[in-house]
């Protein structure tokens, strides 16, 4: 996983480059909240141009990482998703918490 | 003039995590003898992945057990067994339920077997307490190519 923070905007851009399945979620949980609780990001923004597949571990995953950023305040968003992870994302319901804007 | 097609294979693998993508892209490996749509093995493999979990999860615990696959290929369809001898569930329709997990507190979100039920068209579950879990799950494969064999052979028939 690669992370950008845009300073002036404080947002904070999660980049995950593998499959996201129980047995790698453990690695990029600890990423990613340490690059949270590191920039207190008024926004975080998952890219997924890199991920080939989730399951259901990734959806344990984005909400984890959705209530540590809303408890500092911040919000969640989503981008480029493949139609397979989207099929995934949409059925749990999440995308109602952490909105998706695709391909930009 | 209509072929039947068959296939079998069997997979045991030990209750490890690093082997939860090892298995769902052997499974989709071998169903693509099927030809499947980029959209249909996606299903596939989810659905496996999801199955596998669970036993390594749930099923084995804290402990260290063996997962067996056997997935089974006829005319059209896939059948997918996932087995484990781990603790059992004790009410299968509850644990069917969308968002019902008896792991909360390590981020799982309850997910599984509703994902399972609807990236595949039947699923079945069988399990004893303290026996161990049977998923056996089936999908047909609606074959791209055909449709457009018949298409062309239907135009030439016109
Ligand atoms: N192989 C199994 N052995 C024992 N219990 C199981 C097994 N598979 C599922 N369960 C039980 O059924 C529940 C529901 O499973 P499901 O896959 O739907 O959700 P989950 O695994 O808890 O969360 P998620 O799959 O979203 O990460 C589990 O919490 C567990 O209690
Ligand atoms: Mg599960």
């Amino acid at each position: 996983m690669n992370s950008k923070f845009d300073e002036e905007n404080h947002i904070l851009y999660l980049e995950i480059a593998e499959e996201i399945d129980h047995h790698t979620t453990e690695k990029i949980r600890r990423r990613m909240d340490y690059e949270i609780t590191r920039f207190m990001p008024r926004k975080i923004v998952f890219d997924f141009s890199n991920v080939s597949f989730m399951d259901s571990a990734g959806i344990g995953l984005l909400i984890g990482r959705y209530k540590l950023v809303k408890l500092l305040g911040g919000t969640a968003e989503l981008i480029n998703a493949n139609k397979s992870i989207l099929k995934v994302l949409e059925m749990s319901g999440i995308l109602k918490i952490i909105p998706i804007k695709q391909a930009v | 003039m209509k072929s039947r097609y068959d296939n079998e294979m069997e997979l045991e693998f030990l209750s490890r995590s690093n082997n939860e993508a090892f298995a769902r892209i052997t499974v989709a490996a071998f169903c693509a003898q099927l030809d499947p749509t980029i959209e249909e093995l996606a299903d596939i493999k989810t659905a496996v992945s999801e199955a596998v979990t669970n036993c390594i999860v749930h099923g084995y615990e804290d402990t260290e057990g063996k997962v067996k696959i056997k997935a089974t290929l006829l005319n059209d369809e896939v059948e997918i067994e996932i087995t484990d001898s781990g603790k059992g569930i004790e009410d299968v329709e509850l644990a069917r339920k969308p968002l019902y997990t008896t792991k909360a507190s390590l981020e799982r979100s309850g997910m599984g077997f509703t994902i399972m039920e609807s990236f595949m068209d039947k699923v079945e579950i069988h399990s004893v307490v303290g026996i161990g879990t049977k998923v056996i799950m089936k999908k047909k494969i609606k074959k791209q190519e055909n449709i457009e064999e018949n298409m062309e052979e239907n135009a030439l028939i016109n």
